[in-house]
């Protein structure tokens, strides 16, 4: 379990994390979802206590993390991929993480077969592809087998065979009741890793939702009808479970009938229609809409916000 | 795939961990290596050679010359070269995570910070003194077999020799260990590289500058001439005695590594 409440970081004059406040839960994989630059390597840093919050409180597991015993079984992190000296090989790297932690030769050994490296863990890590690097932190991360898995962009530089890995593996450790918390700019990762969402953008929250909630969003689909006559259709079919929306002058977006229904309402009440075009929402769509909605609410960033997003998706 | 949730053997993060791990990274690392012959080449190289030159051109050599002419000094000729491959060594030990990355792994182990640091200058410490004493002993047996052929040479019974010979490997010792302060203030190689050779190489020819009353009165209680003191058996009039001396260089290299841990627990990494 990771809280924060009311959590602000500024470096210099410049905000990276404002009055965020989430809590990620055990047994689920929860998304940690922005665009670059949104505050997620931030956050994660406070997590582990590197940076110090300016305001707030942030705890793992109901303490400050720099105040539990064994640090690195509460948790397990993989930040920004080069946090390795170049110069030392996988196998030193993860004895001298391990014995901090009173871990010996055999838990390390495990964890390079875990994670694939067996060939290479005598090789220098700075010989190492990304990818390499990235099955190298995660090896780190699992090392003292911890209650919260905190990864960073965990699946940059994977192959295909990579990402698959990484995603079962992140569900397994979920379903043993861990707390796994991964960070992506990508929504489609997430919508096949993650159960629950936090997106921020800007270092505040956008939203905390389900995967699934998300999803029944975004399996909405939608007519877009363009008229002359457009509110006099949108009077026309007005029911308690239909929603219009208007998107100009002559045009809407229907919700909760279809176009057949829709062409039918306006032949009937002699409307003239020039286009009546069925859309089914993309998962991306209703990300947009969502952090689009939720930006309203917060004056002045929203353009360049959901643009960022929008690039990101 | 196996289990990733094994029954495991986590212990406690303590200070003797923190040791074990400090003594993995310490000896896993090339440049460890290389720092560390290096250190003991000068020391032993340098000093060999002066003694060979003197020992051969011994016979035509001024009265001036021989006059200037110490046993001890000629054999251990080497250390300011030592000094600085220690001292630079010491600068790595902790830049060389940050330049990588790895003091972000290092913190998230150890996230109360004070042990890494701690755990850095024990290990290093340790191993700079084992490397540098039988290094310190060796070029001076060797040394003063080549000058007894012109019986110039020195015993270890005679005064203060035996005094300097232990005193050559603490104060390569304390060396490291500043650079391991500074760097560790720094957290940049090049920055205290460069602070290391300023204080130590630059700053006496700049106070040479200063009117000699005020130069003398400052001149002992430079880093570099208040440590030389200990392995020092003929003192110039007005350097600190030999222990004083070294005692001064320690307090220089507390006040840094105070100033580290400082810094250490406020910064953010």
């Amino acid at each position: 379990m990771i809280e924060l409440r009311s959590v602000s970081k500024s470096y210099g004059k410049k905000a990276a994390v404002r009055d965020l406040s989430f809590t990620v839960r055990p047994g689920l994989v929860t998304g940690f979802l922005g665009p670059n630059g949104s505050g997620k390597s931030t956050t994660m840093r406070l997590i582990l206590g590197l940076d110090a919050p300016d305001g707030g409180e942030v705890t793992v597991n109901g303490k400050r993390y720099r105040d539990h015993r064994a640090p690195l079984h509460q948790v397990g992190a993989l930040l920004e991929a080069s946090s390795i000296h170049t110069g030392r090989s996988a196998y030193d790297h993860l004895l001298a993480m391990a014995q901090t932690h009173g871990l010996g030769r055999d838990r390390v050994e495990a964890m390079i077969e875990l994670v694939g490296l067996g060939d290479v863990a005598r090789k220098r890590a700075g010989t190492f592809s990304l990818g390499m690097r990235q099955r190298l932190g995660i090896a780190s991360a699992l090392l003292a087998d911890p209650r919260v898995v905190m990864l960073d962009e965990p699946i940059n530089g994977l192959d295909p065979e990579g990402i698959l890995w990484v995603r079962n593996l992140l569900k397994r450790l979920a379903t043993e009741g861990k707390t796994v918390f991964v960070s992506s700019h990508l929504m489609s990762e997430m919508a096949l890793t993650a159960d629950h969402l936090i997106v921020i953008g800007k270092g505040e929250l956008i939203a905390d939702v389900g995967v699934r909630e998300m999803i029944s969003g975004a399996s909405q689909s939608s007519v877009r009808v363009r008229s002359p006559h457009a509110s006099r259709l949108a009077e026309v079919i007005a029911a308690p479970d239909v929603s219009v929306r208007s998107l100009g002058a002559d045009l809407i977006e229907v919700k909760g009938i279809d176009a057949q229904e829709v062409g039918l309402a306006a032949h009937v009440s002699g409307i003239v229609l020039y286009e009546l075009a069925p859309r089914q929402a993309s998962l991306e769509d209703a990300f947009m809409e969502m952090t689009g909605e939720a930006i309203e609410y917060r004056a002045g960033d929203g353009d360049s916000l959901a643009a960022a997003i929008g690039e990101a998706a | 795939m196996e289990s990733v949730g094994l029954p495991l053997g986590v212990q406690p993060v303590t200070q003797r961990r923190v040791v074990s791990s400090e003594w993995t990274k310490l000896i896993s690392l090339r440049s460890t290596r290389w720092a560390l012959a290096a250190t003991v080449l000068l020391a032993i190289g340098i000093g060999l050679l002066a003694c060979i030159v003197f020992e051969t051109r011994w016979a035509h050599l001024s009265a001036h010359d021989r006059a200037d002419f110490h046993p001890l000094s000629v054999s251990l000729a080497g250390i300011n070269f030592a000094q600085l491959a220690l001292g630079v060594l010491g600068v790595l030990v902790i830049t060389g995570e940050y330049s990588t990355g790895m003091i972000r792994s290092t913190l998230a182990a150890v996230p109360r910070r004070l042990p890494m640091l701690w755990g850095k200058a024990l290990v290093f410490g340790a191993t700079a003194f084992a490397v540098s004493l039988p290094a310190t002993f060796i070029v001076f047996w060797v040394g003063q077999a080549i000058l007894s052929g012109e019986h110039i040479n020195i015993g270890i019974g005679d005064p203060g020799v035996f005094r300097a010979l232990i005193g050559v490997p603490l104060f390569l010792t304390a060396m490291g260990l500043f650079g391991l302060a500074l760097g560790a203030i720094l957290r940049s190689t090049a920055g205290g590289i460069a602070a290391l050779a300023g204080i130590v190489f630059v700053l006496p020819p700049i106070i040479g500058l200063l009117p000699t009353s005020v130069a003398d009165s400052i001149d002992p209680y430079l880093p570099s001439n208040a440590g030389g003191a200990i392995w020092t058996i003929t003192p110039d009039p007005g350097t600190l005695a030999p222990w004083a001396g070294f005692g001064v260089f320690c307090a220089y290299v507390a006040i840094a590594m105070a100033l580290a841990a400082v810094l250490l627990v406020r910064r953010d990494a």
